[in-house]
């Protein structure tokens, strides 16, 4: 396929004082340009993986390869600068006291200049549509626009690469719609590689690809479509497949005439109303 | 409410003292304080209350905030103004009411004393109503920049103080949110003996260090995954710009100074 850009060999962590491997031994590759869904239930080392990634922790064994760097304690200031992150709780990621100053914290931290960190500040905060908001404190922001805050954040840094360590979870639907809207047209214009972490499959049904993580283990690997036609595997895993998917089957299961398997709403919607009219 | 109680110090207006650099403003705030000192007769605190009035008067900022900047020390200033006027006993007698006599000594200098109170107060309380509490803090660390050579760490301080007032109201916030959660269980706040309330805060205190832990660790992890490594190597996004305004304040300060060294006594 296309350029790898990420690449993970036999990856293992474990924590201080565990017995289990909370990452135990996963391997896999992210080509550029793609956006891959890592899923598990809690506990299924799917946060530890994206702090793995960043280096914000080393696995014990294995590799990991971002670009052509392999992320050791040298690099892992190098490799910060190729891959952002975004975490779960809005507030706590806040660092600046108005939205300019959070995106030009991670600048200020690389020793760029004042005049091109107020040209980036501006280009990221358009790009999530926030600009608006130079001067706005956290606490006059809604969820997702914090969020947005700090995806733009990240994107002031011009990484490769972006996770989402369940970056939406903490948000109402409508922030969590404003925030993914906001990924998928970035991944669109070719800026960024999306590694998003979630329980939420509904989110993952946007991916390209879907990684399901149990008990620290790579257990499969797929399309959003291959993934969700595991079904009942995925239940007794403790994920929800999406409503769709489900409506979709059970409509299947009663005779009605449709092909394949939903995975969107919207998907779903378009089929029947066509259906509809046929009849 | 929240906004009024926390930044309701600072009036965003535009003036040519909030214009000012805030590392003037703090400067002047400084020097004023020991300035203040040389005063001690009519005419260096009639120069004195010119200058703060000036000040005032160009910041634009309405009587009412300053006066409740004022309020707290009302109580103080009027103590010590009594207190003067009814125990130093210097110069003729005034008045003579039988069981107390007030000098001419100490009425002047409980009017001295309060009017020194009352200019000091006046013009700290400027720098923080026409100052930003980010801009203050700004100022500071390029003020305190020097103090680096011997290990102060100045930015880490200054990094401290934005980050505690990035997070006031939403500890606020999470206050209020707490204490709905615990009223909801049955915590009484508002009435009982005061012993009881003291102990209602528990509940409150509680999760609240758990909470603040909490995030205080979050924000961590989330700035060394922004690349924050201290104060090496890092830029300011923030520029402070000292302009004609600034030296000009700064010459006034010194311009006071002599004039009040001229005419004191």
């Amino acid at each position: 396929m296309e350029e790898k850009l990420v690449s993970l060999k036999d990856v293992t962590f474990k924590y201080d004082g565990q017995d289990r491997n909370a990452v135990d031994g996963v391997s896999f590759d992210v080509s550029k340009g793609e956006w891959l869904a890592i899923v598990g239930h809690n506990g299924s080392g799917k946060s530890t993986l994206a702090k793995l990634l960043n280096g914000l922790q080393f696995p014990g064994f294995g590799s990991i390869l971002i670009g052509d760097m392999e992320l050791s304690e040298e690099t892992v200031w190098d490799v910060r600068k190729k891959v952002g992150m975004v975490f779960q709780n809005p507030d706590n990621q806040f660092v600046g006291t108005t939205v300019q100053d959070d995106v030009a914290f991670g600048l200020e931290n690389l020793g760029v200049q004042q005049q091109m960190m107020v040209k980036r500040v501006q280009d990221a905060l358009n790009k999530v549509k926030m600009n608006e908001f130079l001067d706005q404190e956290p606490h006059h922001l809604s969820g997702g626009q914090k969020q947005r805050v700090a995806i733009a954040g990240v994107l002031a840094l011009q990484p490769d690469i972006i996770i989402l360590d369940e970056a939406t979870s903490m948000l109402d639907p409508r922030g969590r719609e404003e925030v993914l809207d906001t990924v998928r047209e970035l991944k669109e214009e070719k800026i960024l590689t999306v590694i998003s972490i979630t329980h939420d499959l509904e989110e993952a049904a946007k991916a390209d690809r879907i990684i399901v993580l149990n008990q620290g283990r790579l257990y499969r690997e797929g399309t959003p479509d291959e993934i969700f036609h595991l079904e009942d595997e995925l239940v007794g895993l403790g994920l929800d497949i999406p409503f769709s998917v489900k409506l979709s089957k059970s409509l299947r299961e009663k005779g009605v005439d449709l092909a394949g398997s939903h995975l969107t709403e919207e998907e779903l919607v378009k089929d029947l109303c066509a259906l509809n009219s046929r009849i | 409410m929240l906004d009024k109680m926390i930044f309701g110090r600072f009036v965003p207006l535009d003036s040519p003292i909030h214009r000012m650099d805030p590392r003037s403003k703090l400067l002047l705030v400084f020097f004023f304080v020991c300035v203040v000192f040389l005063a001690n007769n009519l005419v260096t605190y009639a120069i004195l209350g010119v200058f703060t009035f000036i000040l005032i008067a160009l910041s634009r900022i309405p009587a009412r905030f300053l006066f409740n900047g004022l309020k707290p020390i009302l109580l103080l200033i009027v103590f010590t103004l009594l207190l003067h006027i009814f125990f130093t006993k210097e110069g003729a007698v005034l008045f003579d009411l039988g069981f107390v006599k007030i000098y001419e000594g100490g009425l002047l200098e409980g009017i001295y004393i309060s009017m020194r109170f009352t200019f000091l107060i006046l013009v700290t309380s400027l720098l923080t109503l026409t100052t930003s509490p980010i801009s203050i803090t700004d100022g500071m660390e390029q003020l305190l920049g020097p103090l680096k050579k011997w290990k102060m760490p100045v930015h880490e301080l200054a990094l401290m103080m934005s980050i505690s007032l990035r997070f006031i109201p939403t500890l606020m916030e999470e206050t209020e949110k707490i204490m709905k959660a615990q009223t909801a269980r049955g915590v009484d706040f508002s009435s009982g003996p005061v012993k009881e309330r003291v102990k209602s805060i528990v509940p409150l205190l509680v999760p609240l260090f758990v909470s603040s832990f909490k995030r205080a660790e979050d924000l961590a992890i989330a700035m060394e995954a922004r690349g924050y490594r201290g104060s090496e190597g890092r830029t300011k996004y923030r520029q402070l710009s000292w302009q004609t305004l600034d030296t000009l304040l700064m010459c006034s300060l010194v311009v006071l100074t002599a004039l009040l060294f001229l005419f004191r006594s």
